[in-house]
């Protein structure tokens, strides 16, 4: 008897802290969306050819009342939650200001967000559930390379045009998928642009680079590498690590080797806390790093080690496009929150769906479209009036010229994060 | 009958003394070994001497290792002391960690909130270190009690594994309840340890000449206060089991439940009680872990528990001495696998590999010690 008051006095101790912690969920809750039927009836359409095909989910459709989906895919929670909510954010506003035209061809568009969580498990999984939904018809997503390149399998194999607001690793358009494109430029350009930059501008003469072992850091940490090796750069060491908290152990190698320039490939959780503990640990090193170290929660995390360093990136702050302005108002409005990176582009990459989404309709007679036939209109993007640039994209996916930014961190404070200078800006075409 | 009066000094000294010693000699034997392996493969590297790098870096790598050999000891003797009476392993106690890091770190961004925390060195900033550390106490050993009074007392006649597959469950719903906690309050998985008190502060000890510069070789204010506070800990846990009323009774315990109780001891409140120091230490230790490395996410107890485990097991797992001298063993070995692997490896193999050392050395260990260093009787373990 006491034993089962005791267990109830428990559960409700849990269960007011859960109440009492709670502030204001999130309208996340869309992300169960896909409803049991929906995922029966995908496997009857999926593989349909598109002549055979066309016109039965189309009737379909218009029975249905016409929704259409746009799924995004960012980590909405975790570390590296503050660039994935951009994303969606940016996305949603997007979805909120430029569906009108497809309101008045009768069709009702919905976002579905999805929680990537930044690991590749879950980004497959939820590409499955994705893509068993028939009624999504273009995904807006994912920030990290390394959760894109599993998962783009699953859109290729749907025939799900995806439009990429982040990814950098060359591999997310390399295999030639005509569902896959991104609006941003690539590693094996960034990587480069840093390590010209630091070459030329910093007067670096040595360098001791250090990756987080995932698809993205490792691979821009690569491309740093070769083009320092090339250029005459001394590489003193590459090192991977997963770790989080301590850096200790490989901190002390940097301190004997001594290099002018310290370059982390990866995510500014862990680069925050990288450089802070080698400042700490004296090292008088210079540090440097790609468009993963965009977000103040870096100037948080590290402090004054930081205060000064430069990154690369391919995604500059919303305030550095002149097209902007009105966006970075509405933003603030609608979220209660200043824009972070990636959110300008999460509103370009919705936009581009949406267009294609139009585009493949009116091609279609008014018609609920194929998910191929919106993929073929996404690739078919030119001149599309972006608010971070003009986007075109070449026969991969690629932008035909991506613009590439080296930005300097202004200040140990985070709130002043979105005051950082753009010091060098160059426009690149895709290699 | 009367109460054997322990003689106090040599209660409080004579740990110190152990691990005074193990520390030295462990430093003495591993840097010989390190040093000895420089001078061998000094030939393949044109690029640098070898043996002087090895030898400039030898201090940093010494202290940097014993920094993290008390780190983990102090998370294994929350492990030892509950195995100690209860012969089970408590899986949730990185967890409890966890939970005192994090109620630490939260105790001083609301500190810093309300624009208390001084900038500079003071009594005021070791005050508030302390008061971070008992909140993490209460927090942890709190939880503590309650997770043995919930998960643990009614499986206690269950065979063996029933426990600890309990003690598995809760600590994941240990790390999920934070994180769902952090993550609906602040919005992210983390927590950033302020910065005050100039704790970060390195003071240079010597310098060292490489080339046209100079290494200096600096212990952080933050690296004495762990040990200080480890020392501290160890000789506190070292009295309270081995010179007081409440040891013998937790003594008594240990040795045979049954008979304790016959003999008038109160069972079940000196298991609560054993907890209670178990689940305390481990929030100190996680205070003092997110204080060094500067921050607390809810699934940071696992590796350290897991390693701290090991240290346990390696120093004679119920041994108090013991679990310091695992944690030293392990702190050092990958202290100095981590600084060395990349130069002596050209870099063929990272600091990623340092486990490989620590976790080779607790298989040698235990086919040839199979009780561990400082284990006593054989015992079987779960």
């Amino acid at each position: 008897m006491r034993r089962h008051t005791l267990a109830l006095v428990i559960l409700l101790m849990l269960a007011t802290l859960v109440a009492a912690c709670a502030p204001a969920p999130e309208p996340t809750a869309s992300e169960a969306a896909p409803t049991e039927a929906a995922a029966e009836e995908a496997p009857a359409e999926a593989p349909a050819e598109e002549a055979a095909a066309e016109e039965a989910p189309a009737e379909e459709a218009a029975a249905a009342g016409t929704v259409i989906k746009i799924a995004t895919q960012s980590p909405l929670s975790g570390p590296q939650s503050v660039l994935g909510t951009a994303i969606k954010n940016g996305a949603q506003l997007s979805l909120e200001q430029n569906s009108a035209k497809l309101q008045e061809m009768g069709f009702t568009v919905e976002l579905a967000p999805y929680d990537d969580q930044a690991t590749p498990d879950t980004g497959v999984a939820n590409a499955t559930q994705i893509a068993a939904d028939p009624t999504v018809l273009c995904m807006v997503g994912h920030l990290n390379s390394g959760v894109m390149i599993p998962s783009m399998e699953v859109y290729h194999n749907a025939q799900l045009a995806a439009v990429s607001p982040a990814n950098t690793n060359p591999t997310v358009t390399e295999r030639g998928y005509v569902e896959v494109n991104r609006i941003v430029g690539r590693d094996d350009v960034q990587g480069v642009v840093g390590e010209n930059f630091a070459r030329e501008e910093m007067g670096v003469q040595s360098v001791y680079i250090v990756h987080d072992k995932t698809s993205y850091g490792q691979g821009v940490a690569e491309f740093f590498r070769q083009s320092a090796e090339a250029n005459g750069m001394a590489v003193l060491g590459f090192e991977g690590t997963e770790e989080q908290a301590n850096f200790d152990s490989i901190l002390t190698p940097i301190l004997a080797a001594n290099p002018d320039l310290i370059y982390f490939g990866g995510i500014y959780s862990q680069g925050g806390i990288l450089f802070k503990q080698a400042r700490d640990k004296g090292i008088t090193a210079q540090f440097m790093g790609p468009d993963g170290l965009d977000a103040s929660e870096l100037a948080s995390l590290g402090g004054e080690a930081v205060a000064g360093m430069y990154y690369s990136s391919v995604a500059g702050p919303a305030n550095v496009y002149p097209a902007t302005q009105q966006f970075i108002t509405d933003y603030e409005a609608r979220f209660g929150e200043q824009t972070q990176p990636f959110a300008a582009q999460g509103y370009d990459a919705m936009g581009i769906c949406l267009q294609g989404i139009e585009k493949a309709i009116e091609a279609n007679d008014g018609q609920l479209p194929e998910r191929a036939q919106v993929a073929e209109a996404v690739r078919a993007t030119a001149g599309y009036p972006g608010i971070t640039g003009e986007v075109t994209f070449n026969d991969k996916g690629d932008k035909t010229v991506a613009t590439y930014f080296v930005l300097q961190v202004a200040s140990a404070d985070p709130a002043l994060w979105n005051t950082n200078q753009v010091v060098k800006l160059l426009d690149i075409p895709a290699p | 009958m009367r109460l054997h009066r322990p003689n106090l000094l040599l209660e409080v000294l004579r740990p110190l003394g152990q691990l005074l010693v193990f520390i030295l000699g462990a430093s003495a034997v591993i840097s010989v070994i390190t040093v000895l392996t420089a001078f061998l493969i000094r030939g393949t590297r044109t690029d640098m001497d070898l043996l002087q790098i090895t030898l400039i870096l030898l201090p940093q790598v010494l202290i940097d290792g014993i920094v993290l050999g008390f780190m983990y000891a102090t998370i294994a003797l929350g492990y030892t002391m509950v195995y100690g009476v209860l012969e089970f392993i408590n899986f949730a106690h990185g967890e409890f960690f966890m939970f005192g890091a994090f109620a630490g770190v939260e105790f001083l961004v609301w500190m810093q909130g309300q624009g208390w925390l001084p900038e500079g060195q003071g009594w005021l900033a070791y005050l508030l270190l302390a008061g971070a550390v008992g909140v993490g106490m209460l927090i942890s050993g709190s939880i503590s009690v309650s997770t043995e009074r919930i998960a643990y007392r009614p499986l206690r006649g269950a065979p063996r594994l029933v426990p600890l597959i309990s003690a598995i469950g809760v600590s994941f719903l240990l790390q999920d309840v934070m994180r769902f906690y952090q993550s609906t309050a602040n919005g992210a998985f983390y927590r950033t340890f302020p910065t005050f008190g100039g704790f970060s502060e390195r003071i240079t000890l010597f310098a060292l000449p490489l080339d046209d510069r100079e290494i200096t070789i600096a212990i952080q204010m933050t690296s004495i206060l762990i040990i200080v506070v480890g020392s501290v800990m160890l000789v506190g846990l070292n009295y309270l089991v081995n010179a007081t009323r409440l040891g013998r009774a937790i003594r008594s315990v240990a040795q045979d439940r049954n008979t304790a109780y016959l003999m008038g001891v109160d069972v079940n409140r000196i298991i609560a009680v054993t907890f209670l120091i178990g689940g305390a230490l481990g929030g100190a230790a996680g205070v003092l872990w997110s204080f060094r490395f500067t921050r607390a996410d809810p699934y940071m107890g696992f590796f350290p528990g897991l390693k701290a485990f090991t240290a346990a097991v390696l120093g004679g797992i119920g041994s108090i001495v013991g679990a310091m001298l695992g944690g030293m063993v392990l702190g050092l070995l990958e202290s100095f696998a981590a600084a060395y692997l990349t130069i002596f490896t050209r870099g063929a193999f990272g600091a990623e590999y340092k486990d490989i050392f620590a976790f080779a050395i607790l298989i040698l260990i235990l086919i040839f010690r199979p009780s561990g260093l400082l284990g006593g009787k054989t015992t079987q373990k779960a």
